[in-house]
């Protein structure tokens, strides 16, 4: 068997709170919940003496406690605001393990020699993070990190008046300190519960056989538990015996790989922009390769002088060189003003790698390069021409509409999942091969030349006999209608009184021989004929 | 007066020998030296020159834009990258339908007026480019473009009529079945295809389902079973 290895664990309480805190800013001691699919993951201090408890659903929370501050519970965000402490701790102690945000496994040799002692260390680590603002730490020394993580939970909290920051004296993080002894760590677990193993069936099951806690289930023999209860309950054994052989592997602190350029004064003009990412951008991709990384997708933010942020992300289907990732710079800047496009001069632009890989993946073969590889940079070239919207591929989505079917995606871009589901109320087979960007405008003649319409129960008010296709490809005059089918309504969103949508469909073949997808919107309003409005949607030619 | 007569004749006979043998000459000889058929759909293959699509020729396609999806669907299906150029109104639905891989099909919707800087750069890379030019490009620049076309071993196929395309394919006579007056719907077609090919030789035509209600594009087997039972009845 392995040696322990002696760990020390820090374990902040309630860490998704003391996140959503710091990402709200809201008061430290206002009563906060944080919900995951309607019952509350995580609640604060105040919450909790109002009777909030982890598992009760919202309503019930709510009504426990009337001034509740409700909020969604974020893993990312969790993540997010604990990284800076990491790198803090990293910074003090190499070697730092993440459990999980807000729970920390450090081996104990080290620290504990340079400060002189288990408590010393503890005590350093406490102070760490009370510079960060973030009280109410707990660390605790035991063989394994499950057993130090046990002892961390097992300190007292200390009162929330004695955590006020006046009272920062050594007295009080003391008491939030647990160390259990070399080798007791099976006796410190022995009375606890089994609940804190988060595995409910096999908490049911022992309880069901009178055992109760983990000194009671540690008694048992290694091999009946196998028998009976398989490699999982072995492992948890295992950690009830305080035999938790798991080695601290402290985490690789993640480079730095963000770049990022600031302009004084404020550039307006894209090419004085992209030729100042130039350099950062062959910089932020010799970093990457120094790291035996390429980047498959990046993020660019590009703020101006006015305060306005313009961030989006990139995909690239192999990886970027640093003159496509000046591409994108470019890109962003040009694309659309409606949505990216910035008021003022630009003073920053960030370049950040969203997507990265082993650049053994992408090496290229030893006998000249893929035949996917001349494709892209065949239309990188194109995109460079006109735009990163101008090179698309189709994807075809659901929908009834023709327009809604067909999805574009731009080159490089990831496609959505194809529709593979039926969707009732298609076109029937064959689909149309020319489908109109924007529908024709034409006019539909009975055969006493009255406009022809469908009314609000669907009734055509007569059969067309002509209609004029003036500037749908080229050709103008009346056509006679040799065969037609319809109306089929289309009803879509009438639960939406914005995007609701009530058509009815034709199909008409003329007499040149060309079929023809016309729709027919309105006339229904007052009835009368004439007030329908038909499209040519598409033509089957 | 009737030896003037004879002569006008004889003379436009003439005329018409140098014509005819002139066409014949031209029909003889391949405007390439090695050229390689892509693998089109049967249906057509067989009135194209050269019994299919060329790698580095030009083919015109008027006015019809299954005909242009039957021409593609054959070489799409056999793992050739196929692009679409200036046709914004390319119908996507009917093109998986008809057979044509979209993982392998790129669109240019509005190169606008770099129509032709782009149609070249997209040739470099695709084995079949389809364009549509908004305007008459000079000469110079189709000349340049085949050359490109023929360097790189690309299919073009022009939608319009082109200055120096292999053959110009057009559509006419659509029968459609299965609608009818208020009634049914759309389910086949039968049309008349024909190819007329620059070096001047006769023009080949055929009648094709473009589709028929399995949305295949076949040959129109004409029922001759069908016509002696109706003779048989009637």
């Amino acid at each position: 068997m392995t040696a322990l290895t002696r760990t020390m664990v820090l374990w902040s309480p309630d860490w998704p709170v003391t996140a959503a805190v710091q990402e709200h800013d809201l008061a430290p001691d206002a009563a906060i919940a944080l919900i995951d699919r309607g019952l509350v993951f995580a609640c604060s201090p105040a919450a909790r003496r109002d009777g909030v408890s982890r598992g009760i659903r919202v309503r019930e929370a709510q009504a426990r406690c009337g001034g509740l501050i409700v909020l969604p519970h974020r893993a990312d965000v969790d993540n997010r605001v604990f990284e800076p402490v990491i790198a803090e701790v990293e910074r003090m102690m190499p070697g730092v393990q993440l459990l999980r945000p807000g729970c920390l496994a450090i081996r104990v040799r080290g620290p504990a020699r340079y400060y002189g002692g288990e408590k010393p260390a503890a005590l350093a680590l406490i102070g760490v993070l009370d510079d960060l603002g973030i009280t109410g730490a707990r660390v605790g020394i035991a063989d394994g990190p499950f057993a130090a993580e046990q002892a961390a939970r097992s300190t007292a909290a200390p009162s929330t008046a004695a955590r006020s920051t006046a009272a920062r004296s050594t007295a009080a993080p003391s008491k939030a300190v647990s160390i259990v002894a070399e080798g007791a760590s099976a006796e410190f677990l022995a009375p606890l519960p089994l609940g804190i193993f988060e595995e409910p069936a096999l908490a049911v099951l022992l309880q069901r056989l009178g055992i109760r806690t983990l000194g009671a289930f540690a008694a048992l023999d290694a091999t009946d538990v196998r028998d009976r209860f398989g490699e999982s309950g072995v492992r948890t054994h295992t950690l009830a015996r305080g035999l938790d052989a798991r080695l601290v592997s402290p985490r690789v602190p993640p480079r730095q790989l963000e770049r990022s350029v600031a302009f004084e004064p404020a550039l307006d003009r894209i090419d004085q922009v992209t030729f100042g990412v130039l350099a950062v951008a062959s910089e932020f991709i010799a970093a990457l390769i120094a790291a035996n990384l390429v980047c498959t997708g990046i993020r660019v933010d590009i703020e101006s002088d006015s305060g306005e942020v313009s961030g989006r992300s990139w995909l690239h289907p192999r990886s970027f060189t640093a003159s496509e990732v000046v591409d994108r710079v470019r890109w962003q800047l040009q694309g659309g003003a409606a949505e990216t496009g910035l008021s003022s001069g630009v003073t920053r632009v960030v370049i950040t790698p969203e997507a990265v890989d082993s650049v053994g993946n992408h090496e290229h073969g030893l006998w000249g390069t893929a035949p996917d590889e001349r494709i892209h940079h065949g239309l990188s070239r194109v995109q460079g021409m006109l735009g990163h919207d101008a090179v698309v591929t189709a994807v075809i989505g659901g929908g009834r509409t023709l327009a809604d079917r067909a999805t574009f995606v731009a080159w490089g871009d990831r496609p959505p999942a194809p529709a593979t589901r039926p969707w009732p109320g298609q076109l029937p087979q064959p689909a149309p091969a020319t489908v109109f960007a924007t529908g024709h405008p034409v006019h539909v003649f009975s055969a006493d030349g009255r406009g022809v319409s469908v009314d609000e129960r669907g009734m055509l008010s007569a059969a067309p006999t002509e209609f004029s296709a003036e500037g749908a490809a080229g050709t103008s005059g009346m056509r006679r209608v040799t065969a037609w089918a319809g109306p089929w309504t289309v009803d879509e969103r009438w639960w939406d009184a914005k995007t609701r949508r009530r058509v009815s469909r034709f199909q008409v073949v003329d007499d040149s021989g060309s079929a023809w997808l016309l729709v027919c919107t309105g006339g229904s309003g007052t009835g009368g004929a004439g007030t329908a409005y038909w499209v040519a949607e598409a033509r089957y030619d | 007066m009737s030896d003037a007569a004879a002569g006008a004749t004889a003379l436009s006979d003439q005329a018409q020998k140098v014509l005819e043998l002139q066409s014949r000459i031209r029909s003889m000889q391949a405007t390439k030296l090695d050229t390689r058929a892509l693998p089109t759909h049967p249906a057509i293959a067989r009135l194209l020159p050269g019994g299919g699509l060329q790698e580095g020729s030009v083919y015109s396609v008027v006015g019809s834009a299954t005909l242009l999806m039957a021409l593609l669907a054959g070489p799409s299906a056999a793992g050739s990258w196929c692009a679409v150029v200036g046709v914004p109104e390319f119908g996507i639905e009917a093109a998986a339908r008809f057979g044509i891989d979209l993982e392998r099909l790129v669109l240019v919707p509005h190169p606008g007026d770099q129509w032709l800087g782009v149609t070249s750069a997209v040739a470099d890379v695709m084995s079949v480019v389809v364009a549509r030019p908004p305007k008459r490009a000079s000469d110079g620049a189709v000349a340049r473009l085949a050359a490109r076309l023929r360097q790189r071993g690309s299919t073009l196929i022009v939608l319009g009529a082109w200055p120096q395309s292999e053959a110009i394919i057009t559509l006419s006579h659509s029968d459609w079945s299965g609608i009818g007056d208020g009634h049914g719907y759309l389910e086949a077609r039968q049309a008349t295809v024909t190819v007329t090919t620059a070096t001047g030789g006769r023009p080949r035509s055929a009648r094709l389902w473009l589709p028929d209600n399995e949305q295949q594009f076949r040959e129109v087997v004409p029922m001759r079973g069908m016509t002696a039972i109706h003779k048989a009845t009637g």
